[in-house]
């Protein structure tokens, strides 16, 4: 009888598997998971929770990307293989096919608000921080748009590279420098010489003749039409003093 | 809220071991062991986070757990498998296991799977009170059984894993 029992006292001293608490304070939410994925930007980590994706970014390294959670995020993090379908996910979030939930409890409320206005711009369109100023209400805060977009924890995902100066410079990009913005920019079919050229040259918005429309000048609304059915204004102000109307899909002023 | 999520994170860390290795004796394998811990816990927050502050503070986390587990395996026993959280689709990753002896491991993984072949109201009683070390008022108490019964099957359970007894027909 008593070998038995030494046996199974034996027994009771077995330890749990490495990372189990991780993987158990994960499923309660109680954790973020990560894992690893290949963009067009390269590899870039994502972490998420029961609420959403909650954080993205280009690092060297697991343990980087680690580090900088731990100090932006601070809750727990733990590693898992990475879902099978979350790329595809990921692909049909950028395309607008889908929207995936993110978490931003960590955000201020006017970083979450210029982060949500940002999800709304689609691809292949950009807008100008002014208009996100605008659209959230807070119309004179342009640089703390700025600030907001330039610390957006998940970048890529929420789309802070369609944001760019209103002179046409493409401006900061947290997930990975200027260049970094032009390239996704490029890939989702933004024709930025052609951007550049008309900021260049002073002007803000397009409309066209035929439907005395105005829009920001990548907006899908007047892509159709043809190159010389299209006007270019340096302001909201000429544009209206023509005849125009603004747009009712990329909004370049209020719509009365 | 926030105080329950710091009392679920100290439960797990301290009783993660306990009940390992108490669904490893129920279960007699590992991977059936780290889904019955893990349903375990999960089922011990989805409860904690209903109960008020004053029943959380003075809950006996020890036995509360126990009672959790055994239910869980008798659950699974009758095909019920809990369904665990999803993230978004996540899976756990399984890394290994802390560097345990491999001699060791492999005696240890050959005795619960001796312990797994008992009968289960032998073997529920044999593991709260030899592999887990709970006193018979609290294996009682975990398995919903008079302390008498629970003594007279522990009793029978170590018979059985010690092969005194063949067959003689009282199942
Ligand atoms: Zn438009």
């Amino acid at each position: 009888m008593a070998t038995v029992m030494i046996d199974l006292k034996r027994l009771g001293d077995v330890k749990a598997p490495a990372g189990f608490a991780d993987r158990v304070l994960a499923q309660a939410g109680m954790a973020d998971s990560y894992a690893v994925f290949e963009t067009v930007l390269g590899a870039v980590y994502v972490a998420w929770n029961r609420l959403g994706v909650s954080a993205a970014m280009r690092s060297k390294s697991a343990a980087e990307f680690e580090a900088w959670f731990h100090k932006e995020v601070g809750r727990r993090l733990v590693r898992v293989d990475a879902p099978a379908d979350l790329a595809e996910k990921i692909e049909d979030q950028l395309e607008g096919t889908r929207r995936l939930r993110f978490d931003l409890r960590g955000l201020t409320p006017f970083s979450q608000a210029v982060l949500r206005k940002t999800l709304e711009i689609p691809r292949g369109q950009v807008r100008p921080y002014g208009w996100i100023a605008r659209e959230i209400g807070h119309p004179a805060a342009v640089r703390a748009v700025g600030t907001a977009l330039a610390n957006n924890p998940i970048p890529y995902f929420i789309p802070c590279h369609r944001v760019i100066r209103s002179d046409g410079v493409i401006g900061n990009y947290g997930g990975g420098g200027p260049e970094a913005k032009k390239n996704i920019l490029t890939l989702e079919g933004v024709q930025l010489k052609r951007l550049q050229e008309l900021a260049h040259a002073g002007f803000r918005y397009e409309g066209v003749r035929s439907t005395k429309v105005f829009c920001f000048p990548t907006c899908y609304h007047g892509r159709t039409a043809k190159e010389r059915n299209i006007v270019h204004f340096h302001s909201e102000q000429e544009a209206y003093a023509a005849g125009y109307r603004p747009c009712k899909h990329c909004r370049p002023a209020v719509v009365a | 809220m926030e105080g329950t999520e710091r009392v679920f994170e100290r439960l797990v860390l301290d009783h993660q071991n306990r009940i390992y290795a108490l669904g490893l004796a129920l279960t007699g394998n590992r991977h059936d062991a780290e889904e019955v811990a893990q349903d375990t816990f999960l089922r011990a927050y989805r409860a904690l986070v209903t109960y008020p502050p004053d029943r959380v503070r003075e809950l006996k986390q020890k036995a509360w757990l126990h009672r959790i587990a055994v239910n869980v395996v008798r659950n699974r026993v009758r095909g019920v498998r809990p369904r665990l959280v999803e993230l978004n689709g996540s899976e756990p990753a399984r890394g290994p296991g802390p560097e345990e002896d491999v001699m060791r491991k492999a005696e240890i993984d050959e005795l619960a799977a001796r312990v797994a072949c008992l009968p289960a109201r032998y073997r529920e009683a044999v593991v709260l009170r030899h592999v887990q070390e709970l006193s018979y008022a609290e294996v009682a108490d975990a398995l919903g059984q008079p302390v008498g019964t629970v003594k007279a099957n522990v009793h029978r359970g170590l018979k059985l894993l010690r092969g005194e007894t063949h067959g003689d027909g009282d199942d």
